[in-house]
């Protein structure tokens, strides 16, 4: 295991390491002290390793994360796993606005809940979030999958269009062309893969099941908002 | 009136000023068809531009040099202030940001051979980046857009510069879109949506507001890419002074100001001729705020919108601008509008200078489409030589200008050089109405 003090060793370095790791690398487990809410905490990593994050971070914490396993213990400021593309990031504590935003792959893992926009335009990935999230969650959510333990906030999946989003709770309003779908087998089938992926002790016949109404997709002036 | 049985005279018919044939023809469309016009291309509407400003040329106090001769440098560096790789171009013109989706494939590549022969870059645009275009640019620029189309740590880190896009001069405030009839498999994969709905890229990032965020979001793609590359920040033309320092503040390489006349691959025609402002308005605007953060030429300005000749860049030149970017006019050199496909563009219901139709992908000249047959109609090699000659004459022209008027680098022409044509041309460049030492809000002058 290699300790890295963030404080004395800046970010540049820090960032400079872990992007350094190939595929082959043998320094696999990296520990990350004294984050006190830095920006760009382990972005652009592209090797399998494990980087725990002892502390809170601030914003796109594992930024276009590729391979890497990130695990913040704490809680993470907005744009965390932004543009993600494989990999795997754990937020122990709550995430602010745009978590997984824009992600391609990987699964970003919230413990507590996510803020607003949380997933927004995600185009893979896939988002569990123990707690709640805040409004305009999946806004232009383009694919993969968000699940959400707690309740959803206003506007969930504005202008969606294949994501596919399961919440357990309430969801406060649903934005323009989302609209409750049915939960078929293959569905309760990919949802119960995701909570245990997500290590999630709810049941996937709790959740409901949401996505686009596709009246968007080519313009029509009865559909326009 | 009626009939005078006397015969005296009538009146004639008189169309409304107003109610143009033109006004009344879009309005029975919208009444048929229940929605807006879009199109490509940029602002069709006269608007005061370079046509209206005039270099004064030597004299007795102004030394000129000899054209051809004596040298007439031309080269610039982009993205000198933070990036360990700066950007080294042999001529201020550079190729816009056109998105792989509103183009062919065989376009992107005819733009990449045409700029590296020049010695100049080609930049992405939505939709992601290609092979046909990062393999024959030699220089690269990759935008980062609202939609996030396409993107990835792996084209970030093979890019030679990035520009984040805010917004585009043919519609500050919009995203983009690209209908359907343009999604094929190849697109809609590239863009992770369904092939054939029609797409609306989002018109704000998601996931960073305003110019504090920007400042973090871009900490993070320089720790992404190691510090090495350039990044641009694009603005329409909307306002060029707050929005340029607050680009610098967000720790900009490069400003990249594009007006009002600026082409688009698709948008609301509602949207293109009345939204932002002319790139004239805004060039002496966004250099004052350069300067007022004594960043000029220490961050670079890059401006757009409606350039078409030498003469245009080297006023662009003499406003401050450190380059230049064309996008209509590159096409144009490719192809596009040309009268050799009259009767095609006939059969479209237009005709060869007007055809923007450019979102429904019939292109007759093969470069706004991705329909196979057409797109072959475009011969990437023979193309990229067109751009290239056509770059290179921009270029002399603006040498001819340049020596006329003593300088020995494009990038000495002053606003002390110009003089404008008219009221208009002379308050928004801020150069002096020709035979006089005025402009309309000149400090020191009472109106
Ligand atoms: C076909 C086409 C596609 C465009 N696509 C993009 C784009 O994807 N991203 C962008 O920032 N600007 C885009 N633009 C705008 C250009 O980057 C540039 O701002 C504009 O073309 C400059 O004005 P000009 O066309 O008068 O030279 C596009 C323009 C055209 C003509």
């Amino acid at each position: 295991m290699h300790i890295f003090d963030l404080e004395a060793q800046g970010l540049r370095a820090l960032n400079t390491t872990l992007q350094a790791q190939k595929n082959d690398t043998n320094q696999t487990v990296w520990e990350v002290l004294n984050p006190k809410g830095s920006h760009a905490i382990a972005v652009g990593l592209d090797a399998p390793i494990e980087v725990n994050v002892r502390g809170s971070t601030g914003y796109y914490c594992a930024g276009m994360n590729k391979q890497a396993t990130v695990h913040v213990h704490g809680s993470a400021g907005p744009g965390t796993a932004e543009n993600m593309m494989s990999g795997t990031v754990i937020v122990e504590g709550d995430a602010s606005q745009y978590a997984g935003a824009t992600g391609n792959g990987g699964t970003l893992i919230i413990k507590g809940n996510a803020s607003s926009r949380c997933g927004i335009s995600m185009k893979g990935i896939d988002i569990i979030v123990h707690g709640n999230i805040g409004h305009m969650s999946a806004f232009m959510a383009q694919s993969g999958n968000l699940v959400v333990c707690g309740d959803a906030g206003d506007a969930l999946g504005d202008s969606i269009y294949e994501a596919r989003l399961f919440v357990r709770g309430s969801v406060k309003s649903l934005g323009a062309d989302c609209i409750e779908k049915e939960m078929r087998p293959e569905h309760l089938n990919l949802l119960t893969d995701l909570l245990a992926r997500g290590g999630c002790a709810a049941k996937a016949s709790e959740f409901r099941r949401y996505g686009s109404a596709r009246k968007l997709y080519n313009f029509n002036i009865d559909n326009a908002y | 009136m009626k009939d005078d049985p006397a015969g005296a005279p009538r009146t004639v018919p008189v169309q409304s000023a107003t109610f143009t044939s033109q006004v009344n023809a879009e309005i029975r469309r919208a009444a048929a068809t229940g929605i807006y016009d879009i199109r490509g291309g940029g602002a069709k509407r006269k608007v005061p531009h370079f046509d209206d400003l005039l270099f004064l040329g030597a004299s007795i106090s102004r030394y000129p040099l000899e054209g051809y001769r004596e040298k007439c440098e031309t080269s610039v560096t982009l993205g000198t202030r933070f990036a360990k790789n700066p950007i080294k171009l042999a001529i201020p013109v550079t190729i816009a940001g056109m998105s792989f989706g509103a183009l062919s494939g065989p376009a992107k590549e005819a733009l990449g051979r045409g700029a590296t022969l020049a010695g100049t870059s080609t930049t992405t645009g939505d939709g992601g980046m290609t092979e046909e275009e990062r393999g024959h640019s030699k220089t690269l620029v990759y935008q980062y857009l609202p939609s996030r189309y396409g993107m990835n740590p792996d084209d970030l880190r093979r890019a030679d510069a990035i520009e984040i896009v805010v917004g585009q001069g043919a519609k500050p405030g919009g995203g983009g879109m690209l209908l359907g009839q343009k999604i094929t498999d190849r697109v809609a994969n590239m863009r992770n949506l369904p092939k054939g709905i029609d797409q609306r890229s989002a018109c704000r990032h998601p996931d960073w507001t305003g110019p504090d965020d920007l400042e973090i979001k871009i900490l993070e793609l320089r720790e992404i890419t190691n510090w090495e590359k350039p990044i641009y920040i694009k603005i329409g033309g909307a306002r060029p002074y707050f929005d340029t320092t607050l680009a610098v503040k967000a720790g900009a390489d490069v400003v990249v100001l594009d007006g009002m006349q600026g082409g688009t691959a698709a948008t609301q025609d509602v949207f293109i001729e009345n939204v932002g402002q002319p790139i004239l308005a805004c060039i002496r605007e966004a250099v004052r705020a350069l300067e007022d953060l004594g960043m000029h030429r220490e961050v670079q300005l890059i401006v757009s919108g409606g350039i078409r000749s030498g003469a245009d860049v080297a006023k662009c030149m003499a406003l401050g601008a450190d380059a230049v970017a064309i996008g209509t006019a590159a096409l144009i050199a490719l192809g596009d509008n040309d009268p050799k496909w009259e009767a095609e563009y006939n059969a479209l219901g237009t005709t060869a200078g007007a055809y923007d139709d450019w979102h429904e992908g019939r292109d007759p000249a093969g470069i706004t489409t991705q329909d196979p047959d057409l797109m072959s109609r475009l011969d990437p090699i023979e193309g990229g030589r067109r751009l290239n000659n056509y770059l290179k004459v921009m270029t002399l022209e603006a040498q001819t200008i340049a020596r006329a008027c003593g300088k020995n680098h494009l990038h000495n022409l002053e606003p002390e050089d110009l003089c404008a044509l008219t009221m208009e041309a002379a308050a928004m460049a801020k150069i002096p109405l020709a035979g006089t030492d005025w402009y309309p809000g000149k400090p020191g002058t009472s109106y």
